[in-house]
C-alpha cells in the first residue's frame, strides 16, 4: 500500500502555501496526515503536490482572545490536550479530545487537519458546533471566518474553498459555572464512532440552567446542534423525562446514516440516548465542579 | 530527494521519493528492521517509534516530514549488543510476546508511557498500549511487562530514560 | 506441598526466543534482503464474477523499473493446480485466475518492479477486460439447486456432501421423550495475523535449488511447491530459520510462493511478495469457517441428551482448499464433553464467489463446539432447568475414561467435573450470580456465560481419508535430531518454522529433562527442508506432544548410548550403570564413573573403546508417528481423530447497557487443563491470546460482504480487531489430567481460549438477553446488532 507519486513542498510563510495550493489542482495540504496518509496508502487521495504546513511559523498555538481561546490549525491534538488554557477553558474541548484516535494519532494530528477532513465522526467538530466556534482560513491574500455551523456542509465536505488554508479555530469562553459532558459510542473504544453527543451547560445561581449548548455527531453527515432543546430547557431545572422530550423534538427530523458498523435505527436511538446523558451529566458536572 | 534524519542519536543523510514512509526508509534505507508493517494505514501500530520521545506510527509519516526530529528506534532502545534494557528484561521475564511482530511497538510505547509517568495504573497501560494491536497474547503478559518494568525502574532509584 | 515431579517440566522458565524479538532482533520475511531481489504487487479482479476476456500489459510493461507482468495463462502452462484435498478434479485452483475469476479480489496477473511501489504503479496501468458473470455469495443459496455454479465443470456448488450415521440415532430420538431443533450460524472471520504472508524465493539454476524464506505454517510446504512447479522436493530449500508473524493456521502461502518460484527462475532473480493488507485481506485466501449448523437434539426430562442429528454446511468460498476438511476434524469431538450415544452428522461444502477458506485455529472445532454449547443451552433453557446442571448430567465422568464417542475416537482422560469445580470455587460463582442480579435490578441487562469445551490435541489427518477416500494418508509424524559435539556442547534440530509458540524453548526443556542437564546448555536449530527430517509442523494443536515427545526420545537414546559406552569402558554390566546428570557411575561402587566429558571423548575419538555395533560420535534422531494413529477409517467413518483431549471450561460475567446493545465482560474466569504443562508461560500465553481470538470472533469480527459480492472489510479500519481496551483481564484456574498417550502427561494448547471462548460469550449474552425473550444465536454478536434486537423486543412490550 505504497502512495501514488507526489512532489513535496515545506512552505516558510502562509502566502507561500496558498500560492503552491493555488498553483495546482491536484496540490493538497498535509499536516499531521493521520487521515490523509491512510487514504493516500490506499490510493484513494492521489495529490499531485503535498503542502506540508506542520511546522509552518504561527500556526501552532494556543491563545486567549477577548473572550474565546483562539488554537491554531497546526496545534497538535496532544498538545491541545495539555495545554492549561485549553484544560481550564475549554472543558468540554478538554473531555472530548481524549476520545480522538490514539495518543499515537493524536501526537501528529492537528486540530485544523481534523476540521478540516469533517469527517462525521470527528469529536473536535462535535464540540466546534456545540459550542459555536469560528473558523478562520486564508485564501490567497485575504481572510476570513466562517461560524462553525456554516463549515460543514456533508460527509468529509466543508465550505472551505479548495485553495484556502484553514488557519485557526476560535472557541468562545464561558465565563460562568459551567459543566461539562461527552459520550461516543463505537464497536471498540477508539474507533470512529456511531453516535457522540456533546453538552456544556452553564447553571444559575438556583442551580437552574442558565444557558445550554448541545450537540450530536456521527449519526448524521455532520454535527447537529440541538438549538431547539436548548431553548426548551434554558431557566429549567429538567426532569430526565423533560430532557428525553426535548432531545427527541430536537431530532425528530434527523437521517441517520446507515452502514456496515450500525443500521441507521440505531444510531437515531443512541445519539438520543446520549444526548440525554450528556445533559443530564453535565448538569451534575457543573454542581459538582462549583461546589460552594 | 535528500533528506536528514536523526536516528537513534545518529545524523543519516538518504535520498527518496517523497511517498516514501518513514516506516520504509527507516527498514529499507536505513536497514533498521525492528519497526514492522502490519496494515500500512495506522491502524495496528506495529510501526511505532518515537519522535521526540512521543509514539506516533512511521507509516503515517512520509519520510521527508521527519527531519529535524529525534527519532528512535528500538534498536536505539537496546543498551547494547546481547544487553537488554530494564523494559526489554521485564518482556521477557512475563513472556510479554509470542510471535514477536508487535513486540518493538510495544516496547516503545510503553517506553513513552513511563518516561512520562514512573507509576502507571493497570488502566493507564492499557491505554498506552490501546493503539498496539497484538494477536497472540491477548494482552495480559505484555500489560505484566510493563508494570513490572515500572516497578523496577522505580526500584533503581534512578529517572526513567530520556 | 508435594516436591515437582519433575525437574525443569513446568517449572517457570523464561521463553528463550523472547530475546532477539524484544530487540527487534527477529527474522521476518520482510526482513530477508536478497541482493537484486525485485517486488511484486497483485492485480485483482474486481467483480465477484467474470471471464477474464483481455489483459493488456502494455503500459504496465513501459512503465520505469517494471520488469514482467505475469499471467495466470503463463503461470498455468508451466505448473501444475494447486493441490486440494477432497476428490474435486473439476474445482481447479490455480495462484492467478485463468480463463475466469471466481471473487472479487482473487489475483488476476503479478507484476514485477524494482520496488514495491513501481510494482503498486505498473498494477494499476494493467487494463484488464472482463465480462461480469452472475455469481452468489450465500451458502445456503449455492446448495439449492438453480443458483450460478461457481466452477462449470465441477456441475454444482457442492464440494462435499457427506452424511454419517453413529448408533441408532432414529431409535434414540424415538425413544427420548423430547426434542428441540435449532439453527445456529458462525460468521466468516479469521484470524488475521498482524504481519501479512510473505515470500522471498531465489533460484539458483548452478545448484538448481529454489531457495524459500516464507512466514510459512503449512505441513507439506516444499513437497506443494515442488510438485506445482514441477521440481523435485529435494530442489526446494524451505529455510524454517524465519521467524513467523503469527499464524494461527492461516498462513499456507501456497499460490503466493508458486507465483514467486515461477517468477525467480524465469527472470533469473529473487522474487520477493509480500502481500500488503488489502491483497490479504481480500486475496490472501485466509479466511476462515462460515457454517450453518442445523441441529436437532433428542432428550430426557432431567435434560440428558441422547442423540443428535447435526448438519453443517459451509462457504468455502470460490475455490477448495485444504478448509473443507476443518469440517471433518470436529468429527474427533462430535458430541463435546456431553455423554451423547448416537449422532448423525452431514457435512457440507459449498463454493461460492467470496475469498477462500484456509485452515484457522482449531481447524473447524470452534465453530463446533459454539455449536455444541448453545444446543446445550437451549435444552437447559427448554426444560426451565439450571444450564451448569444440565450440563454436570451431560458431561463424561472422570472415572468413564478412555471414552469411546459414537464416531469412533476415544477421548484419553480428563476430569471435567473436577475443572468445573474448581472454577466456580475460585469464582464464587454464587456471589458471581448474585452480581449479575443486581446489574439486572440497576437497570442493565446482565449474563452469566458458561462454555464446556474440547481441544482435541496432536493432531493427525484422518480427516483426510474420512472425507476422501482416495487419500489414504495415516502417517502424521514428527522429529528431533540431537546431536552433542566435540566440546561437549548439545545441539538439537527441529524441522519448522514457528510463530512465537516457544518450540526451542519447549524443545530444550524437555531434552534437558531426559539428560538431566540445564536446558540453557541445549542450542536449538533449525535446518532447512532440505536437511530436515520429516515434520508436520505447528498445526493441529500437536507441537507439545509430537515434537516435545521426538526431543524427549531422541534424549532418551542418547542417553542410553552414553550409559553404553560408559559400562562398556566400565567394564561393568549396563545394568550396573546409572546415569545421573551427565555423568554414569557404577551403582555398585560410585566411585567408578565417567564423567560427560569422558564419554563425549571416548564417543568422538577413542573408537576402541567404543563397545562394538555403536556409532561413534554422539548424534542420535528420532522421527514418531502420533500416538494412536495409523488406523483408516472404517466403512462408516469411525476413525480415531486426534489423541489427546485438553478440557476448557468458561465462566463470565457481562453486562449489556440496554440503550447501546454493548456487551461488556465484567469477569472472566477459565478453568483450563491440558494435562502435565511443560512452560507455564508459553501455556499461559496462549490461553489468553486464544480467548483474545475468540472475544473477536464472538463480538467484533467479521468479513462481511455486501449483495454486490465486495467484501466491506477490507481493512483494519472496518475489520475491527479486539484491542487491549477489548480484552478483559482473565483469571485462569489450571487443572492437570495428564495423558496416558505422552512421555509427560504433556496435551496439546495451541488452541486453548479460543475453542471456548466463543460459547462462553454467546452464553453470557443470551443469559443477558433472555429476560427480554431474545436468543442470538449468530456470531458475531455486534453491538448495534443487539441494540436493535433490544429496542425492538421492548417495543413489543410496550
Amino acid at each position: 500500500m505504497k502512495a501514488a507519486p507526489f512532489a513535496y513542498s515545506r512552505p516558510e510563510t502562509l502566502d507561500e502555501a496558498c500560492a503552491l495550493l493555488a498553483a495546482d489542482d491536484g496540490a493538497r495540504l498535509i499536516a499531521g496526515g493521520q487521515t490523509l496518509a491512510p487514504l493516500m496508502a490506499m490510493r484513494l487521495a492521489r495529490p499531485t503536490r503535498l503542502v506540508d504546513i506542520a511546522r509552518l511559523p504561527g500556526l501552532a498555538f494556543v491563545r486567549q482572545d477577548g473572550d474565546t481561546i483562539a488554537i491554531g490549525a497546526a496545534t497538535t491534538q496532544r498538545a491541545a490536550e495539555a495545554h492549561a488554557l485549553v484544560r481550564g477553558k475549554l472543558p468540554l474541548l478538554a473531555r472530548a479530545l481524549p476520545w480522538v484516535g490514539h495518543a499515537a494519532t493524536r501526537a501528529r494530528g492537528t486540530v485544523g487537519g481534523s476540521l478540516a477532513n469533517a469527517d462525521p465522526a470527528a469529536e473536535i467538530a462535535l464540540v466546534a458546533v456545540t459550542l459555536g466556534a469560528r473558523l478562520r482560513y486564508r485564501d490567497g491574500a485575504s481572510e476570513a471566518e466562517l461560524a462553525a455551523a456554516d463549515f460543514f456542509v456533508g460527509p468529509m465536505v466543508t465550505a472551505l474553498p479548495l485553495t484556502a488554508v484553514l488557519t485557526a479555530v476560535r472557541f468562545p469562553v464561558w465565563d460562568a459555572r459551567v459543566g461539562v459532558a461527552f459520550h461516543e459510542m463505537s464497536a471498540r473504544r477508539s474507533d470512529f464512532a456511531f453516535a457522540a453527543a456533546a453538552a456544556q451547560v452553564a447553571l444559575g445561581p438556583d442551580g437552574a440552567c442558565a444557558r445550554l449548548a448541545i450537540g450530536v455527531g456521527a449519526a448524521t453527515e455532520f454535527p447537529l446542534r440541538l438549538a431547539t432543546a436548548e431553548r426548551a430547557l434554558t431557566g429549567t431545572r429538567p426532569t430526565q423525562a423533560a430532557i428525553r422530550a426535548a432531545v427527541a423534538e430536537a431530532l425528530a427530523d434527523m437521517t441517520p446514516m446507515a452502514d456496515l458498523h450500525a443500521s441507521a435505527d440505531y444510531r437515531r436511538r443512541v445519539v438520543q440516548s446520549l444526548a440525554a446523558r450528556a445533559i443530564t451529566d453535565a448538569i451534575a458536572d457543573g454542581g459538582a465542579r462549583h461546589v460552594h | 530527494m535528500s533528506i536528514e534524519l536523526a536516528v537513534n542519536g545518529q545524523i543519516h543523510r538518504v535520498d527518496v521519493e517523497p511517498r516514501m514512509t518513514l516506516l520504509d526508509c527507516l527498514r529499507d534505507k536505513l536497514l533498521l528492521t525492528g519497526a514492522h508493517a502490519g496494515c500500512e494505514h495506522g491502524v495496528c501500530g506495529a510501526c511505532t517509534v518515537l519522535l521526540d520521545g512521543v509514539a506516533v506510527r512511521s507509516c503515517l509519516m512520509f519520510c521527508v516530514q521527519a527531519d529535524g526530529y529525534a527519532i528512535t528506534t528500538i534498536e536505539g532502545l537496546t543498551p547494547a549488543p546481547g544487553e537488554l534494557s530494564v523494559l526489554q528484561d521485564a518482556f521477557c521475564e512475563t513472556h510479554g510476546m509470542q510471535c514477536g511482530y508487535c513486540t518493538p511497538a510495544m516496547i516503545l510505547a510503553a517506553h513513552a508511557l513511563l518516561a512520562g509517568n514512573p507509576a502507571p495504573t493497570r488502566d493507564e497501560i492499557v491505554e498506552a498500549i490501546s493503539g498496539n494491536i497484538c494477536r497472540c497474547t491477548g494482552y495480559a503478559q505484555i500489560v505484566e511487562a510493563i508494570a513490572l518494568a515500572a516497578e523496577r525502574l522505580r526500584g533503581a532509584n534512578r529517572p526513567a530514560e530520556p | 506441598m508435594t516436591a515437582p515431579r519433575f525437574r525443569y517440566v513446568s517449572s517457570d522458565r523464561r521463553v528463550r526466543e523472547d530475546r532477539r524479538f524484544v530487540a527487534g532482533k527477529g527474522r521476518f520475511v520482510a526482513d530477508i534482503a536478497l541482493p537484486g531481489t525485485r517486488h511484486v504487487a497483485l492485480v485483482t479482479c474486481p467483480h465477484p464474477a467474470a471471464r477474464i476476456v483481455a489483459i493488456d500489459k502494455r503500459a504496465a510493461l513501459a512503465m520505469p523499473g517494471v520488469h514482467y507482468v505475469l499471467d495466470g495463462a503463463e503461470l498455468a502452462a508451466a505448473t501444475l493446480p494447486l493441490m486440494a484435498g477432497l476428490d474435486t478434479p473439476n474445482v481447479p485452483r490455480r495462484p492467478l485466475a485463468v480463463d475466469v475469476a471466481r471473487y472479487a479480489g482473487e489475483w488476476v496477473a503479478a507484476v514485477v518492479a524494482d520496488s514495491r511501489a513501481a510494482a503498486e504503479d505498473a498494477a494499476e496501468a494493467v487494463a484488464i477486460d472482463y465480462e461480469p458473470l452472475p455469481f452468489v455469495l450465500d451458502g445456503e443459496q449455492a446448495f439449492a439447486p438453480g443458483s450460478p455454479v461457481v466452477h462449470e465443470a465441477h456441475g454444482s456448488n457442492v464440494l462435499l456432501d457427506r452424511s454419517f450415521v453413529w448408533g441408532e440415532v432414529d431409535k434414540d430420538f424415538a425413544e427420548s421423550p423430547h426434542r428441540l431443533s435449532l439453527r445456529v450460524a458462525w460468521g466468516r472471520s479469521s484470524t488475521v495475523p498482524v504481519e501479512t504472508f510473505g515470500v522471498v524465493a531465489s533460484w539458483d539454476p548452478w545448484r538448481e535449488i529454489l531457495d524459500v524464506y516464507a512466514s510459512i505454517q503449512m505441513p507439506k510446504y516444499p513437497d506443494q511447491i515442488a510438485a506445482a512447479l514441477k521440481l523435485p522436493a529435494s530442489g526446494v530449500r524451505v529455510h524454517h530459520d524465519v521467524d513467523v508473524g503469527g499464524s494461527y493456521g492461516v498462513k499456507r502461502g501456497i499460490k503466493h510462493t508458486v507465483v514467486a518460484g515461477y517468477l525467480t527462475r524465469r527472470l533469473g532473480f529473487p522474487i520477493r511478495l509480500i502481500e500488503d493488507r488489502l491483497e490479504n485481506m481480500r486475496g490472501g485466501d485466509a479466511h476462515g469457517p462460515e457454517r450453518l449448523f442445523d441441529i436437532e437434539v433428542a432428550f430426557d426430562a432431567a435434560g440428558v441428551i441422547r442423540a443428535m442429528k447435526m448438519r453443517a454446511l459451509d462457504n468455502v468460498g470460490a475455490y477448495a482448499g485444504r478448509s473443507p476438511f476443518q469440517l471433518g476434524k470436529p468429527v474427533g469431538a462430535i458430541v463435546g464433553p456431553y455423554r451423547i450415544k448416537s449422532v448423525a452428522y452431514r457435512a457440507i461444502a459449498v463454493t461460492t464467489n467470496k475469498t477462500v477458506q484456509e485452515a484457522v485455529r482449531a481447524f473447524g472445532q470452534s465453530p463446533t463446539n459454539y455449536a455444541i454449547e448453545r444446543t446445550i443451552e437451549e435444552v437447559a433453557t427448554t426444560l426451565g432447568l439450571d444450564r451448569l446442571e444440565v450440563r454436570r448430567r451431560n458431561l463424561i465422568r472422570h472415572e468413564e475414561f478412555p471414552y469411546l464417542i459414537p464416531s469412533g475416537s476415544t477421548y484419553d482422560s480428563g476430569d471435567y467435573h473436577a475443572v468445573i469445580d474448581k472454577v466456580l470455587r475460585h469464582a464464587d460463582y454464587d456471589k458471581l450470580v448474585a452480581e449479575r442480579d443486581r446489574l439486572r435490578h440497576e437497570g442493565l441487562l446482565a449474563g452469566i456465560g458458561l462454555a464446556a469445551c474440547l481441544e482435541p490435541s496432536g493432531g493427525n489427518s484422518s480427516f483426510e481419508p474420512l472425507l476422501n477416500p482416495k487419500n489414504a494418508t495415516t502417517t502424521w509424524m514428527d522429529s528431533c535430531r540431537i546431536s552433542v559435539d566435540l566440546g561437549g556442547a548439545i545441539s538439537a534440530a527441529i524441522h519448522t518454522t514457528s510463530a512465537g509458540q516457544g518450540h526451542e524453548t519447549m524443545v530444550a526443556t524437555v531434552i534437558g529433562e531426559v539428560l538431566e542437564l540445564d536446558p540453557e546448555r541445549v542450542r536449538v536449530v533449525r535446518p532447512d527442508s532440505i536437511a530436515s527430517l520429516p515434520s508436520n509442523t505447528p498445526v493441529g494443536s500437536r507441537m507439545a506432544i509430537m515434537l516435545g515427545g521426538a526431543a524427549f526420545h531422541a534424549a532418551e537414546k542418547l542417553k542410553a548410548r552414553l550409559v553404553a559406552i560408559a559400562a562398556h569402558d566400565l567394564g561393568i554390566p549396563p545394568e550396573r550403570a546409572v546415569y545421573r546428570d551427565g555423568n554414569v557411575a557404577d551403582s555398585a561402587a560410585p566411585s567408578a564413573r565417567r564423567t560427560w566429558s569422558e564419554l563425549v571423548t571416548i564417543a568422538h575419538r577413542h573408537f576402541h573403546k567404543l563397545p562394538p555395533g555403536v556409532e561413534p560420535g554422539l548424534s542420535v534422531a528420532h522421527i514418531m508417528q502420533v500416538p494412536t494413529g495409523g488406523g483408516l477409517p472404517t466403512a462408516d467413518g469411525r476413525v480415531q481423530m486426534y489423541p489427546c483431549y485438553s478440557f476448557e471450561f468458561h465462566l463470565l460475567l457481562l453486562a449489556i447497557d440496554p440503550d447501546l446493545g454493548k456487551p461488556e465482560i465484567r469477569r472472566y474466569v477459565v478453568g483450563h487443563d491440558c494435562g502435565t504443562v511443560i512452560n507455564p508461560k508459553i501455556v499461559r500465553g496462549m490461553t489468553l491470546g486464544g480467548i483474545a481470538h475468540g472475544i473477536g470472533a464472538a463480538l467484533y469480527e467479521e468479513f462481511a460482504y455486501d449483495a454486490q459480492g465486495q467484501l466491506m472489510a477490507q481493512n483494519f479500519m472496518d475489520y475491527l480487531l479486539p484491542s487491549a481496551h477489548e480484552i478483559p483481564e482473565i483469571e485462569i484456574v489450571h487443572h492437570e489430567t495428564p495423558s496416558p498417550h505422552t512421555v509427560f502427561g504433556q496435551k496439546g494448547s495451541g488452541e486453548s481460549g479460543y475453542l471456548g471462548a466463543p460459547a462462553a460469550v454467546a452464553s453470557g449474552v443470551n443469559d443477558a438477553l433472555r429476560p427480554l425473550g431474545i436468543t442470538v444465536n449468530s456470531l458475531p454478536m455486534k453491538a448495534a446488532r443487539l441494540g436493535d434486537l433490544i429496542a425492538a423486543a421492548r417495543e413489543k412490550v410496550k
